[in-house]
């Protein structure tokens, strides 16, 4: 359905953009129709800009992003289809306005013809989807709602179009334990609609819990991507298997991970791919699971191209 | 708070502004600041009608104090004081008005294009406030008398506006940039808003009280503006502004002489014009935030 292809962005930094900033680079992946992908990175690993420009907030730089083969800058009515929730829910309200004026903004834009009493009810029917009481939220200020309301809210929102994409950017990370699991069972229920949701996050349990695909991403590039008790059960790349070694599991003890083979010289994408393989590039180490260079200094094909 | 269902959808735009005048109509400050810039306002506009014409006419004694003949008293000429006041009062208004109308309407063009599209326009229009910012005003000013000579009121407050806008623009600009990156921007944006309503509708309002500040500080900078130029000899030498009225009292030792009327009237009528719309700043901010009205 959304299909990334070869996706970079350059930031233009400095004064009259004397600098370049690569915050994305040559990233490709697809999200299907019911189908959870969890993108997951650290702070500046370029997982927000991949969300913005799927969601046309900012421009791809390089490469292409369709939807149903249709590059999304050329689509009229985008957000009728694809439509995003952000990570803070109270700086996603304009603070002198009532919340519910979000829901106001889709109904002027995407349906000006609609009854008040057609919209009534297609507001509440949202309402009721993401379990919010209509006489809780409607006519009151952003601060007088809690930060699990605001983001029911705001994917109460995204329902009132009949979204078939959602763009989840660490949606439940300013949430307290108890309402996050209730917006990610949420998820759940979207993902069984049929939705196809990109859930970006920087917590590797959490992409575990929800997602059928998993991306990580590292200074802009995919490191390891694929089927996600793929990735997280058999972890390839150096940088995906630190950080599932700081996850605490149940079934391992720490000394065992200290076990770990060294790293060999060459990296499993230079080890498959031939020591010629063009970098940055993913290797299919197994079926539905890709790998890309390690890049971290101990690859010697990697080094040698630098040079 | 009983809002019919049907209603609902009607009260999202209109019910903004209903709920602000609701909150208006009941604010002690705005009200006060409103009404004594509205006596100030009425007269100044229809006071010349009624008073005498010239308001540098000799038509007194001189050196009178306030009497039942002469409000305000006279000058050290003769001239009647309350007078002036009434014609100085129209001519600060317009001058306050249509200098900071002027500052105010491109300082905030430029700082809300500037801070909202960014990259090569922000660089472009910033260059541009910088300069004028630099730019020596008065010697400006020398040059422009010398070849055209300022002759009324209305060419001095523009050029008053055309001078003073950058800091606004400057300011706004700032303003303008944190609030672009606020998520609520990318909602609206998400929600097919255009960009000129996103900072109409989005910004702008998270502002207005600033905005309305803005307007509030170059308005009384043009009237102090206006009244040293007046002072230096580059305002139109024929009319009177309250400027005018403090620098001539200046000049003729009023305050040696005691002649307290002759500088207290155009000297309060500045405080009470720009305090006032200070006063109905602070009212504003708690009509505009509806943070701020909750006790």
């Amino acid at each position: 359905m959304l299909r990334l292809d070869r996706v970079s962005k350059t930031f233009r930094t400095g004064s009259f953009g004397g600098r370049e900033l690569h915050a994305v680079r040559e990233v490709g992946f697809e999200v299907a129709q019911g189908e959870v992908v969890s993108l997951i990175g650290e702070s500046g690993s370029g997982k927000t800009t991949l969300g913005r420009m799927i969601l046309r907030l900012a421009a791809v730089s390089e490469g292409s992003i369709t939807l149903d083969g249709v590059d999304i800058a050329r689509q009229k009515d985008y957000y009728r289809s694809v439509q995003g929730v952000f990570q803070d829910p109270f700086s996603s309200y304009n603070p002198i306005f009532k919340a519910d004026r979000v829901l106001e903004m889709i109904r002027q834009r995407f349906f000006p013809s609609m009854g008040a009493a057609d919209w009534r009810a297609r507001v509440e029917s949202s309402l009721a989807a993401v379990r919010l009481d209509p006489g809780g939220v409607l006519g009151k200020y952003p601060h007088q709602l809690s930060g699990g309301q605001l983001q029911r809210l705001l994917i109460a929102r995204a329902l009132l179009l009949d979204i078939r994409m959602l763009v989840a950017d660490e949606i439940i990370s300013m949430l307290d334990a108890s309402t996050r699991i209730d917006v990610l069972n949420l998820l759940g229920e979207l993902k069984g609609r049929g939705l196809g949701i990109l859930f970006i996050t920087h917590d590797l349990s959490l992409g575990n819990y929800v997602s059928e695909k998993t991306v990580v991403l590292r200074s802009g590039r995919v490191v390891e991507m694929g089927r996600t008790e793929l990735v997280f059960g058999n972890p390839l790349h150096p940088y995906t298997r630190n950080l599932l070694g700081s996850v605490p599991r149940l079934h391992r003890r720490w000394s065992e991970e200290e076990d770990a083979p060294e790293e060999e010289a060459t990296c499993f994408y230079h080890g498959a791919a031939g020591r010629d393989a063009t970098w940055p590039g993913l290797v299919e180490a197994e079926p539905g699971h890709f790998v890309g260079c390690a890049t971290s200094g101990t690859c010697a094909p990697a080094l040698e191209l630098v040079r | 708070m009983s809002v019919v269902p049907d209603e609902k959808a009607a009260v999202a735009t209109t019910g903004v502004r209903a709920e602000a005048l609701h909150f208006a109509l009941r604010n002690g400050k705005l009200l006060a600041g409103l009404t004594v810039l509205v006596v100030l306002l009425v007269l100044g506009l229809f006071g010349p009608m009624v008073a005498a014409a010239d308001p540098n006419a000799y038509v007194g004694p001189q050196f009178a104090p306030p009497s039942g003949e002469h409000w305000f008293g006279t000058t050290i000429f003769g001239q009647d004081i309350f007078t002036q006041f009434i014609h100085g009062l129209r001519a600060t208004f317009l001058v306050g008005l249509l200098g900071g109308g002027i500052a105010a309407v491109i300082g905030m063009a430029i700082g809300f294009t500037a801070g909202y599209r960014g990259g090569i326009v922000d660089e472009i229009l910033n260059m541009l406030t910088n300069i004028v910012l630099v730019l020596p005003a008065l010697a400006v000013l020398l040059v422009i008398n010398a070849y055209l000579g300022i002759r009324s009121i209305p060419v001095q407050a523009v050029f008053i506006g055309l001078t003073s806008w950058p800091w606004v623009a400057r300011a706004i600009r700032a303003q303008t940039f944190s609030l672009r990156s606020r998520e609520f921007v990318d909602l609206a944006r998400l929600s097919g808003v255009r960009p000129w309503r996103i900072m109409t509708r989005e910004i702008a309002p998270n502002m207005s009280s600033y905005l309305f500040m803005a307007f509030i500080l170059l308005f009384g900078g043009s009237v102090l503006i206006g009244a040293s130029l007046d002072f230096i000899g580059l305002g139109p030498t024929d009319s009177i502004s309250l400027g005018l009225m403090l620098n001539n009292a200046a000049r003729y030792n009023a305050l040696h002489l005691g002649m307290w009327w002759w500088f207290i009237p155009p000297g309060l009528g500045i405080t009470a014009v720009v305090g006032s719309l200070y006063v109905m700043n602070v009212g504003l901010d708690e009509v505009f935030n509806p943070k701020l009205r909750e006790m």
